[in-house]
């Protein structure tokens, strides 16, 4: 049995070495297995590491025995481990569903190509996460960049293409303004690995370079977090994307980036440092406009993926909002959010997959009145969007309730006003395409066409089931985000 | 019968027989229908006072079966209730109406043996919910408008004591339902909801409209379990409130009024019922022993003698199809049992000595002379002798005899009779011997109705009102039975109030077109704007060149340096 050390090291390494057998296996369907029994391993590891760190408590690896300052270490601690497994899980979960979506929607020659990239990507965001080493949180958000660039560009429509390139060209100045700004810090401090940075930043914190180090790398970050008004990557990106790309990337690739932008405010530069800055100022009109804009434009789309995608944009906003009360009651409201909102759009992105799947396509004029023909999909659609609303009895309503309340806790009124527009806005967008999907009459009739097959609908009703679960059974979700909150304010347990 | 344990609630044998019922049929559902208040009511003789299956639920403290005196009577008298109503009901074949009656008889034993407001308030509500059935199985469209409103009333009433209650524990902390009293607002509240079921004057109208709507055997439930389970809850909050002796006086009176000229014989009943509820209003309102022991006695013989004559009525409306007086007469010919047993009813309610009425409604009366109320005995006095004429001479006179139509239906079904019959026995039964009713009040009664004055007085009453019937009718000054509609309070909200509202409807309509277009125009351009900034070719939703997505970073990454170097 691997001791706890080892299987931090697991975590990072199994999917990495494994990447590049997949892509010696040129069956597509093998391809998938290996990649599928890859995932569902980390997500025991990752399971495995939670269970550790609640129990006894975070514990760092050594890579290759050279010590801190000079070696690169692991730590694991609630937070991470936290998101570890969200990662880890939903991409199991959509991993479930993937192999007869990916058959249908990727070349044959090109399928465990996808499932290499895949992997590379898990293993990017997977070491993102649990690194405790500054400039290889840069090298881990490469590989996973990197990485998700061509999942993006596999896609069928040939927009994928240019969408990809975007996201390439942004998600690289993203990186560069990180490492510009992790460079900063070695000047200033002479070390990366986070605790000594922080530890250092302690002394010369006022120095107008720790701050421009700050700017850069809040930029940066919020460049891959799809922050307004730097979200204009995204749509197009998520719109485009093999479907099954769309739910794994939505599912985690932004929750690992806010995850960055917590360990970078909370751990590396300090509490005190970051809002003493005005960035609870920044961060509360950035993400209360994120709110506004992304459901408003949601409102208008067109194409579903679109429409999840900038519903994206508005959820990003709530767990900023969560952040910039700078309150562990907001934290807290923040990674609940994060898990949350990883269950609902990968749920929601699945179902679009089941549509696409049968109809080949997500655009509303054409899905109009069709989805009555798959009354189980719909179902699950109308239970994703519930919770996306809000609606009591799903996880979408136990976030906002949190976020309300920690808002109200410091008075700021204002806050919980923009969360309930918010709700409304969603209202619109979700009923919407309700109304289209069911009560407009079929635009054409040339195709009936059945239910989607068992192995699409048993991973989407998994992720719609955990959406009802988690919003009646809350004691997991908000108890690990309340200890994992609670951990980022005092860095004790 | 394991379950049958000695702390089931009571009302809980009646919701699971109503359940069964969904399910059986024919005379296995008669036999369990019968069975339960039998049973129920000797599981109520092994009882000890106290409270059992108290429970915490949210923080409060819920007690859903109080015994004690007070209750316990009540509990008998609705299992007697219960039987004699099933038994009548028998004949009926619709499930609806069983199962209503059911559960209606249950939650009315739930709502007495309720030791919170909670638990009340609950049985409250079903209570209304239940019996609004009663009234729709008419299947007529007078009894579906008249359900609505009644379950407008009972609604209403159960909202005001849902938010007195909750009032009553901001104030008390406590949610125990015991002396209420009015010292504080929620008591004005709990009064209110209290008052609407016991048809206070205004208020009452629910009663008098909807209970002639119902069907013949419902009425005869409806009779028996709403009002008498207001009163027992007026007995347990407000004895001696001083205000309910006028409003009681009054409700003896004023349906005197309506009750001589009305021509449907169930309403006049109807109303007959809230002039009896009146005189048990002022024995609460008064307060002493005796007081409050005459109330309960007379609201247990309410139930027994006003059930009576409503299944003679019901007998009539059944056999005959008509209900009122000016269409009715010279019934006895043909059903002699029916007019024999309406006669103990009417004896009983218009309290002739040796009838069950006598034995009650004489201690409200010595109570009220306790206490030196002179008008207000004198207004009891009247309103005893106008309730012998309308429901003692009047009900059995019109439908059993004067003048003939030529209708000769036959005597009423078997179950019908022997449900009357029983209502009759325990008429005599309880006059004749009423130290049986005594030694279940809730105080120790030192009382006897069977002396000279009480005798005499009545007696006297009784016969100068006689003999004013008969010369009124010989001499052809009595108000002739007539199809007509009465106006009575409920005008205002079925006439006047609709009719206020048609007009400033009219007005309102006008100007609420001009703005309902006015906005719509607005809105529609707004969404026109919109859609071009955000539609799919909008500026916020359009897909941009990355030279501009890069230049939305650079301005602020700018942002951010510049605030946090300031």
């Amino acid at each position: 049995m691997a001791t706890i050390e080892q299987l931090a090291i697991f975590q990072i390494t199994i999917p990495l070495i494994v990447a590049p057998l997949v892509f010696l296996l040129k069956n597509g369907n093998r391809a998938w297995f290996l990649t599928l029994v890859t995932s569902v391993a980390m997500m025991w590891v990752a399971s495995q590491l939670l269970v550790h760190v609640l129990s006894v408590g975070e514990f760092v690896t050594q890579i290759g025995g050279w010590a801190a300052p000079w070696g690169i270490e692991y730590r694991v601690d609630t937070v991470n481990a936290f998101v570890l497994l969200i990662v880890s899980g939903m991409s199991s979960i959509v991993l479930m569903f993937a192999r007869q979506s990916v058959n249908q929607e990727i070349e044959s020659n090109k399928r465990s190509l996808f499932y290499t990239s895949w992997l590379l990507c898990l293993t990017g965001l997977l070491g993102v996460t649990i690194t405790g080493d500054a400039f290889n949180v840069f090298v881990f958000l490469e590989i996973s960049s990197l990485s998700s660039y061509v999942l993006i560009a596999m896609g069928r429509d040939r927009r994928a293409l240019t969408s990809s390139f975007q996201y390439l060209v942004m998600g690289t100045i993203g990186a560069t303004f990180i490492l510009i700004g992790i460079g900063f810090l070695f000047i200033v401090t002479g070390t990366l690995n986070m605790a000594d940075i922080s530890e250092r930043l302690s002394d010369t914190s006022q120095t107008r370079t720790v701050r421009t180090a700050f700017a850069f790398i809040i930029v940066g970050i919020g460049l891959k977090l799809a922050m307004f008004p730097l979200h204009l990557w995204l749509p197009n990106a998520y719109a485009y994307a093999p479907s099954v790309a769309s739910a794994f990337l939505a599912a985690t690739a932004t929750k690992v980036a806010l995850y960055m932008l917590l360990r970078f405010i909370y751990t590396v530069f300090g509490f005190e440092f970051s809002f003493d800055l005005p960035l609870s100022e920044t961060l509360v009109i950035l993400s209360s406009a994120a709110i506004l804009v992304g459901s408003v434009v949601a409102i208008f789309q067109d194409n579903l993926k679109r429409l999840l995608a900038y519903s994206s944009v508005a959820q990003i906003g709530y767990m900023l909002l969560g952040v910039s009360l700078a309150t562990q009651a907001g934290l807290s409201a923040a990674l609940l959010h994060v898990f949350n909102h990883a269950v609902i759009k990968g749920g929601l992105f699945l179902v679009l997959g089941c549509f696409v799947f049968r109809f080949g396509t997500a655009s509303l004029k054409l899905l109009s009145g069709k989805g009555t023909q798959m009354p189980w999909t719909f179902a699950a659609f109308i239970a994703g969007g519930l919770s996306l609303i809000g609606v009591p009895l799903t996880t979408g309503f136990v976030s906002k309730w949190q976020l309300v309340t920690a808002a109200l806790d410091i008075g700021w009124w204002p806050v919980a006003l923009v969360v309930l527009a918010g709700s409304i806005l969603a209202i619109v967008y979700v009923w919407r395409a309700v109304e289209v999907l069911y009560f407009r009459p079929v635009s054409d009739d040339s195709q009936i066409v059945k239910e989607a097959p068992l192995e699409l609908l048993l991973p989407t009703w998994l992720l719609i089931g955990a959406n009802i679960y988690f919003g009646i059974n809350t004691e997991l979700s908000i108890g690990v985000a309340d200890v994992a909150a609670h951990w980022l304010m005092t860095g004790t347990r | 019968m394991m379950i049958w344990t000695i702390d089931l609630p009571p009302f809980m044998p009646f919701y699971l027989a109503a359940l069964l019922s969904v399910f059986l049929r024919g005379w296995l559902r008669a036999i369990v229908m019968l069975a339960v208040p039998v049973l129920g009511g000797l599981q109520l003789t092994g009882l000890e006072i106290g409270e059992y299956n108290i429970f915490a639920l949210m923080g409060f403290e819920f007690s859903p079966f109080r015994v004690d005196r007070l209750s316990i009577l009540f509990g008998y008298l609705f299992h007697i209730a219960a039987f004699i109503g099933i038994l009548y009901s028998l004949h009926v074949r619709d499930t609806v109406q069983q199962v209503a009656a059911l559960l209606y008889a249950g939650s009315a034993l739930g709502a007495v043996f309720a030791g919170d407001l909670i638990t009340l308030f609950v049985f409250w509500e079903m209570l209304a919910v239940s019996s609004v059935f009663l009234i729709l199985a008419r299947n007529t469209e007078a009894a579906r408008r008249a359900s609505i409103r009644y379950l407008v009333f009972q609604v209403l009433s159960g909202v005001l004591l849902l938010g007195g209650a909750l009032l009553y524990f901001g104030s008390t902390g406590t949610l125990a339902f015991n002396y209420i009293g009015l010292d504080s607002p929620a008591g004005y509240f709990i009064l209110a909801a209290f008052g609407i079921k016991s048809a206070f004057p205004f208020v009452h109208n629910w009663l008098t409209d909807a209970y002639p709507e119902a069907t013949p055997t419902g009425t005869v439930f409806l009779s028996a379990f709403t009002t008498k389970v207001a009163v027992y809850a007026l007995a347990r909050g407000f004895p001696g409130v001083e205000v309910l002796v006028y409003i009681g006086a009054a409700m003896t009176c004023f349906p005197i009024f309506f009750a001589v000229i009305e021509n449907n014989l169930r309403r006049v009943l109807a109303y007959s019922m809230i002039n009896q509820i009146g005189f048990m209003v002022v024995g609460i309102g008064i307060g002493t022993e005796l007081a409050l022991n005459g109330a309960v006695a007379h609201a247990f013989n309410d139930v027994i003698f006003k059930g009576l004559l409503m299944m003679s009525m019901g007998a009539v409306l059944h056999m005959t199809g008509r209900i009122n007086g000016s269409d009715l007469g010279s019934l006895y010919k043909s059903m002699p049992w029916t007019t024999a047993f309406c006669m103990v009813g009417a004896a009983s309610i218009s309290a002739f000595p040796l009838f069950s009425g006598f034995v009650s409604k004489s201690m409200v009366m010595s109570a009220v002379l306790q206490e030196d109320l002179g008008l207000i005995w004198l207004m009891m006095l009247f309103a005893s002798a106008g309730v012998f004429h309308h429901a003692g001479i009047k009900i059995p006179y019109f439908a059993f005899f004067g003048h003939d139509p030529g209708y000769r239906p036959g005597e009423a079904p078997v179950n019908m009779v022997l449900a009357m019959g029983i209502g009759a026995v325990l008429c005599l039964f309880i006059g004749c011997y009423p130290v049986f009713l005594y030694d279940l009040l809730p105080f120790a009664v030192d009382y006897t109705a069977y002396d000279i004055t009480h005798v005499l007085a009545q007696l006297q009453i009784l016969f100068f009102s006689a003999a004013a019937f008969a010369w009124l009718q010989l001499s052809g000054i009595y108000p002739p039975e007539l199809h007509s509609t009465n106006l009575d309070v409920d005008w205002l909200y079925r006439r006047f109030a609709p009719n206020c509202i048609k007009r400033l409807g009219v007005v309102v309509k006008r100007y609420d077109d001009a703005f309902r277009n006015l906005f719509i125009s607005r809105f529609n351009r707004t969404l026109y704007f919109l859609e071009q900034q955000n539609g799919s070719h909008g500026v916020l939703a359009s897909g941009w060149p990355i030279g501009s997505m890069v230049l939305w970073v650079a301005i602020l990454l700018a942002t951010c340096l510049l605030l946090f170097f300031i």
